[in-house]
């Protein structure tokens, strides 16, 4: 107990600034793939064909390939290669770098779960938008997407939860988030390391509970009642 | 409102031109060689067995079917293909449907000025009370804050009659509208279905309603695989029906009832 309290002495100001970083990757992240998951998944319900071409191809490239990868890629190609440059300050450009990536990854997801959401939407609703006159974008935006979301809590959930936890993931794109952290603190305090494994999946764990909860929650109370 | 759509009307033809229209669902021809014309003010009703083509053929003035070939106007425009400027055609013709389809996620107000309002860009305070005049008419005013799934069948029908009047249509579609009421509903909708009539509106209905083409309908069209096998005045048509397939249709509804 005395070795566990004197690690929280020397690292913890470290363990809570990391899984800051770890929070503040997710919450950009979400935003930012919600928005384009979105995009992609009007495209993909759209009645144009090279842009279902170009949804489809997006999900299937980005979620098939591996977090790791799509991160060391922006690390080792965007930023080693191009010199890619988001940020003057060395450490935010790769903070950056590693929302990007995690964007580019969930945003697949996140199209997906959109799309389940159209898919309990009957298509009923989509003709009658069009019979009184509107196009394609203003059924999406007034009709089919609201209800689409509603129906996808769930899902869109599950993505949140998943990208909670790839925020680890950003340690591949040299950030200095919770699991690096961790990774060090066992190196030093080895005597402690079962502990250390603990501590940063409990850190998870009371964030991603609740938001489970919570996602049930909303999932009954937005349901659409047909 | 017969005011209105007099006002609207552009030219003396025929509000729905339907001609050499056909379509195939693979080999099946659901639509063979369709011609017809439905002038202002008439109120037309599509009478035939389960596959004949009726709600295909009603789907297709507004081209939630597309066609395989023919022409189909409305006021004397051709049907375009996509876009915007089928969005506007669309606007011009009022659809009901056999399972309602009000929006599920919006109230009763909401569903009725949502099309004057993002479609016409007409002001809400405006598009309120159009919608409550029209609701009104259709006796449901005082559900106007609720939502679709609080109502029942018939009413809800009777908001999408109010839905697609906000449009002030040129035509009004009606594809099968009581088929999936209860029994005791669906008189609700037909009576303001009749009083529609009454006022003017041209109507193009499929139903199996024999008394609503009887009370309110100036032309039957009978269909049967995918063909108009037969067109006369409902008295007409009901008590002396010339073709065989009509006679053999109207035959088992009346050892039916």
């Amino acid at each position: 107990m005395q070795g566990y309290l004197s690690l929280w002495d020397e690292y913890g100001a470290r363990i809570m600034e990391s899984f800051w970083t770890n929070l503040q990757l997710t919450f950009w992240a979400f935003i930012a793939c919600a928005i384009l998951g979105t995009i992609l998944a009007i495209m993909r319900i759209s009645p144009i064909p090279s842009l279902r071409a170009f949804g489809t191809a997006y999900v299937n490239i980005f979620r098939n390939t591996p977090l790791t990868i799509i991160m060391t890629f922006g690390v080792l190609v965007l930023f080693g290669v191009f010199q890619l440059q988001l940020s003057s300050d060395f450490n935010f450009n790769f903070f950056q770098i590693a929302i990007i990536g995690l964007t580019i990854y969930h945003a697949a997801f996140f199209c997906e779960a959109i799309r389940s959401g159209v898919n309990t939407v009957p298509l009923g609703q989509a003709e009658a938008a069009r019979a009184i006159g509107l196009g394609f974008l203003p059924a999406a935006r007034l009709v089919i997407l609201p209800q689409a979301f509603r129906g996808a809590i769930v899902p869109m959930g599950n993505v949140l939860i998943a990208l909670i936890k790839n925020t680890t993931v950003a340690l591949a794109g040299s950030v200095a988030e919770i699991s690096g952290l961790m990774k060090t603190m066992i190196e030093y305090r080895a005597d402690l390391g079962v502990l250390i494994f603990l501590t940063v999946a409990l850190m998870f764990v009371v964030i991603v509970v609740p938001i489970g909860m919570l996602v049930t929650w909303l999932s009954k109370k937005l349901a659409v009642a047909r | 409102m017969k005011s209105d759509h007099q006002a609207q009307a552009s030219s003396d033809g025929p509000i729905v031109r339907l001609a050499g229209v056909n379509k195939h669902y693979g080999a099946l021809h659901v639509l063979n060689d369709i011609n017809l014309d439905v002038v202002k003010g008439e109120v037309v009703v599509i009478l035939g067995p389960s596959g004949s083509g009726k709600s295909t053929l009603c789907r297709a003035i507004n081209r939630l079917e597309t066609i395989d070939d023919g022409t189909i106007a409305i006021d004397g425009k051709k049907l375009p293909e996509e876009g915007k400027a089928l969005a506007r055609l669309r606007a011009d013709v009022g659809m009901v449907f056999q399972s309602f389809n009000l929006f599920a996620h919006k109230t009763i107000l909401e569903n009725v000025t949502l099309g004057p309002i993002k479609v016409k860009g007409m002001k809400k305070s405006e598009a309120d009370k159009l919608a409550m005049q029209l609701l009104e008419r259709v006796g449901v005013a005082n559900q106007a804050a609720k939502l679709p799934a609080q109502l029942s069948g018939g009413q809800q029908q009777r908001v999408a009659i109010a839905r697609a009047l906000a449009m002030r249509p040129k035509v009004m579609l009606f594809d099968e509208p009581t088929s999936a009421l209860d029994p005791e509903m669906i008189n609700e909708v037909l009576d303001t279905m009749i009083s529609l009539a009454r006022e003017g509106m041209t109507m193009l209905v499929v139903t199996h309603e024999m008394g609503f083409a009887r009370k309110a309908a100036d032309r039957v069209i009978f269909m049967a695989d995918g063909q108009i096998v037969e067109q006369a005045p409902p008295e007409e048509f009901f008590t002396n029906p010339k073709s065989a397939r009509a006679k053999d249709f109207l035959g088992k509804l009346i050892t039916n009832h």
